[in-house]
């Protein structure tokens, strides 16, 4: 077994930590947060000068190439930066939506201009009352002679109210949470009959709230077989959970060596409150999760290309010890540092923050805890997995 | 044993009913249950009201105009009123300050505080910690200097809840910077907020909310005469007001109206097409928190019918802290669990009283998350958990 980092990986590493360090201070994430569209444009322009935006993508369509540890290595960096721009949806998901299901054309175009920094998409899948459920589709895709219309609502879509285009799940056939007779469909923000309604995170991020009332697009808006898309979705949740749990683990880090460091400078009672046992081994379990939590982090995305079922069982686990970890780290770096930990002006409290809503995002613990178990009982295990 | 309610205290609980139905304003018990923001305004109307009953001082005897009622009526008003959606009653001067003044301040001062406190006239806030001293408040600086008949004070204090809307402070001063102990040298001091001096600087919480501030003081001068007791002995008193601050402290009718909420949310909320509450990962989380909350009203109660009985709880009331407000985290971040993706918005317009647009997902969805982490300050404040075991493992278990 290897897990040191190939020479590209090193280098790619190396281009995002400069990056973090030295232009995405704390100031600098805040004043993005706070901004009206929520992230910076001049920074995402930077992502793409650097290669960043070109990262999961094939050469053919002007990537990289990266797989899943390409991935990590650059989320992990933007979970240090706590950073705010729309990766996730438009490079992550949206890009991975594309790459899956789109035709060779779709790649060209669409890819090209995410890599170029041109376009930003967002993923217009969760429902009112699907909470995390992907399969679940209750918005509507009904034929036309010239091509679709979309009726329906989409909830909590990241990043939804900066994308020009929205990739919109909607059913073409079959009952409410059946997988099969799913489409995607290529939904520009300008569309008539479409409503974004964008408002801000508690994490720091933004969201959406969209009505489809009787979108028309044409024929060739349909992202691959209209009612085929599940496993496209899958794909790309898959990769996306892969970019979360790195992150998480970006974040995890910075709020262990704050709390690592407030407890060997913070004195009470005449000494280091790190002197106090109590608190010594309140530090060791949260370091533990953190070491749990990158171990899933780097299966993950090690296992990113694996067949369907490995690779969902291990994005189920990595879920679920990664929401562990993160609420544990998130609890404890607020508790140990006591009262200035409640503070808008501290930033471990913002990383605490974005820590517990990465549960809210592509599937908490409790969903993924039961993914694991019905893709564990449902297969024997092939060998040389656990 | 008789673990039921005697008839006279059954008829109690229905006479603070009554009131609460007659006398609660149904805009402010509606902010309340909707997690909205209170003004200054709202507390005033509320405990307006109390007064008017002569129900404000709970914990007060009779002879100051207080309730005189016993623990176990004050756990059944404190119940009820949790369950009618009143606001807690703002602490600092009725349930704080007010105790001290009662056992150690000069007639005067109880003749001037003390009626005050009961029509609302002041507002206090405590001026306890710093920024140097929280767990260990001892090592506090802030210094009163004497000069003729008044202190003269500077320093910082930090965390002052509510101190925006209030007029009076009280502060613990250090008066004797050579006494041999830091215990031994500190004063309680009354001061009035509008003093030349005094600067009050919000401080935002990680919500976004303004609940407390730092209160500085550049040669704000006192009168002698707002000290309480005597000068070097005011940890003693500070000690004294400690035990009433966890008067209360397991916060058991807070937390049992928090988890009706949580279980209303669930059988809101779709899993799998099914309402959340039956979802069986859920189901038993919410049946864990629900019994952890069983025994600690059973604790709560047998500690309040030992005090009843003429006893004073010692370790006790840091258990009731503990419990009291890990059960209260363990209901909030349930409660932000089961809104699945709806815990992300963050809709503050919609925590105003009076707010009519359009909510994000579901109509209670707006205040749960940030409450989740806003009540992260229950294990901080009033003495930390950490400090409350060390407490107890001193005090009680003699390690
Ligand atoms: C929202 C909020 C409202 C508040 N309102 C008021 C107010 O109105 N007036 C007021 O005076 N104060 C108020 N406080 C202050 C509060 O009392 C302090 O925050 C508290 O005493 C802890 O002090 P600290 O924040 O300095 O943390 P520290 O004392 O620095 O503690 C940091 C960590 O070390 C731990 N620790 C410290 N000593 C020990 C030990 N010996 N053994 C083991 N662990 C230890 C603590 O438990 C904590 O986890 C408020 C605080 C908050 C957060």
């Amino acid at each position: 077994m290897d897990f040191a980092l190939s020479e590209e990986q090193r280098l790619l590493k190396e281009t995002v930590d400069r990056l973090v360090r030295d232009r995405y201070g704390f100031e600098v994430r805040q004043a993005a947060a706070d901004s009206d569209i929520g992230f910076s444009r001049a920074m995402w322009a930077t992502f793409a000068e650097l290669g960043l935006l070109a990262v999961p993508f094939p050469e053919a369509v002007g990537g990289l190439g990266g797989g899943g540890i390409d991935l990590m290595v650059v989320a992990e960096a933007f979970g240090r930066a706590l950073a705010v721009e729309p990766y996730l949806a438009t490079v992550v998901l949206g890009g991975a939506l594309v790459e899956h299901a789109g035709s060779d054309a779709q790649k060209d175009d669409i890819l090209g201009k995410v890599v170029a920094g041109e376009t930003l998409l967002a993923f217009a899948h969760g429902e009112p009352d699907g909470r995390y459920d992907l399969a679940h589709v209750a918005t509507t895709a009904v034929k036309t002679p010239t091509g679709w219309t979309l009726a329906g609502r989409k909830s909590v879509v990241i990043n939804g109210d900066t994308a020009d285009t929205l990739i919109v799940s909607a059913r073409v056939s079959g009952a409410i949470d059946a997988p099969d007779g799913i489409g995607l469909f290529l939904v520009p923000s300008d569309a008539k009959g479409l409503t974004v309604r964008g408002n801000p995170t508690i994490d720091g991020g933004r969201s959406a709230e969209i009505v489809l009332d009787g979108v028309t697009i044409g024929e060739d808006a349909t992202l691959g077989e209209p009612d085929a898309a599940y496993p496209a979705i899958e794909a790309a949740v898959a990769r996306g959970i892969v970019a979360l749990s790195a992150e998480a683990v970006g974040a995890m880090e910075v709020v262990c060596d704050a709390t690592l460091d407030y407890l060997k400078t913070r004195k009470q009672f005449g000494r280091t409150i790190g002197s106090f046992q109590a608190l010594q081994h309140r530090m060791v379990d949260m370091r533990t999760a953190l070491e749990q939590a990158r171990s899933m982090a780097i299966l993950a995305a090690a296992k990113l290309g694996a067949d369907r079922v490995e690779r969902e069982r291990t994005m189920s686990a990595a879920k679920v010890t990664i929401g562990q970890s993160a609420r544990l780290i998130a609890e404890e770096a607020i508790q140990l540092h006591g009262g200035i930990a409640m503070t808008w002006e501290f930033a471990p409290a913002h990383y605490a923050k974005r820590l517990v809503m990465i549960d809210h995002l592509l599937g908490d613990t409790d969903h993924h805890t039961d993914r694991f178990i019905a893709l564990t009982d449902g297969q024997a295990a092939p060998a040389g997995t656990f | 044993m008789d673990l039921n309610y005697t008839p006279e205290e059954q008829a109690f609980r229905e006479e603070v009913r009554q009131f609460l139905k007659d006398e609660l304003p149904s805009d402010i018990s509606a902010k309340v249950k909707g997690g909205q923001r209170l003004t200054r305004d709202d507390h005033i109307r509320w405990q307006s009201a109390l007064t008017k009953r002569g129900w404000l001082g709970v914990n007060w005897p009779t002879e100051h105009g207080g309730t005189g009622w016993a623990p176990v009526q004050r756990h059944i008003f404190e119940e009820e009123c949790a369950a009618a959606g009143a606001p807690r009653i703002v602490a600092f001067g009725v349930n704080m300050v007010a105790p001290v003044i009662m056992k150690f301040g000069s007639p005067e001062q109880k003749a001037h505080y003390l009626p005050r406190i009961l029509d609302l006239t002041d507002w206090w806030c405590q001026g306890y910690s710093e920024p140097g001293a929280g767990s260990d408040l001892a090592s506090l600086k802030t210094r009163a200097t004497r000069d003729g008949d008044h202190y003269v004070v500077n320093g910082q204090k930090t965390w002052t809840t509510l101190g925006q809307h209030a007029n009076w402070i009280f502060c613990l001063v250090r008066t004797d910077p050579k006494a041999a102990k830091p215990q031994e040298g500190i004063s309680f001091l009354l001061i009035d907020m509008p003093t030349p001096g005094i600067t009050v600087r919000p401080i935002i919480l990680l919500d976004g909310e303004h609940e407390v501030n730092e209160v500085f003081f550049d040669d704000v001068r006192v009168p002698v005469g707002n000290r309480i007791g005597e000068e070097n002995l005011g940890w003693t008193y500070a000690k004294y007001l400690l035990t009433h601050e966890r008067t209360n402290i397991a916060g058991v009718g807070l937390s049992k109206e928090a988890l009706r909420h949580l279980k209303s949310i669930a059988r809101d909320q779709r899993k799998g097409g099914r309402p959340l509450i039956e979802d069986p990962i859920f189901r038993s989380r919410i049946a864990q928190v629900e019994i952890d909350l069983m025994a600690l009203e059973m604790t709560n109660l047998r500690v309040l019918a030992d005090v009843q009985a003429g006893g004073a709880p010692g370790a006790e009331s840091s258990i009731l802290k503990i419990k009291g407000t890990e059960i209260r985290q363990a209901i909030t971040a349930l409660t932000r669990k089961a809104l699945g993706p709806y815990a992300l918005p963050f809709q503050s317009e919609a925590l105003d009283g009076g707010f009519n647009g359009e909510p994000i997902g579901p109509d209670y969805a707006a205040p749960v998350t940030a409450q989740y982490f806003n009540m992260r300050k229950l294990s901080i404040f009033g003495g930390s958990n950490e400090i409350q075991k060390n407490i107890i493992a001193k005090a009680s278990l003699g390690l």
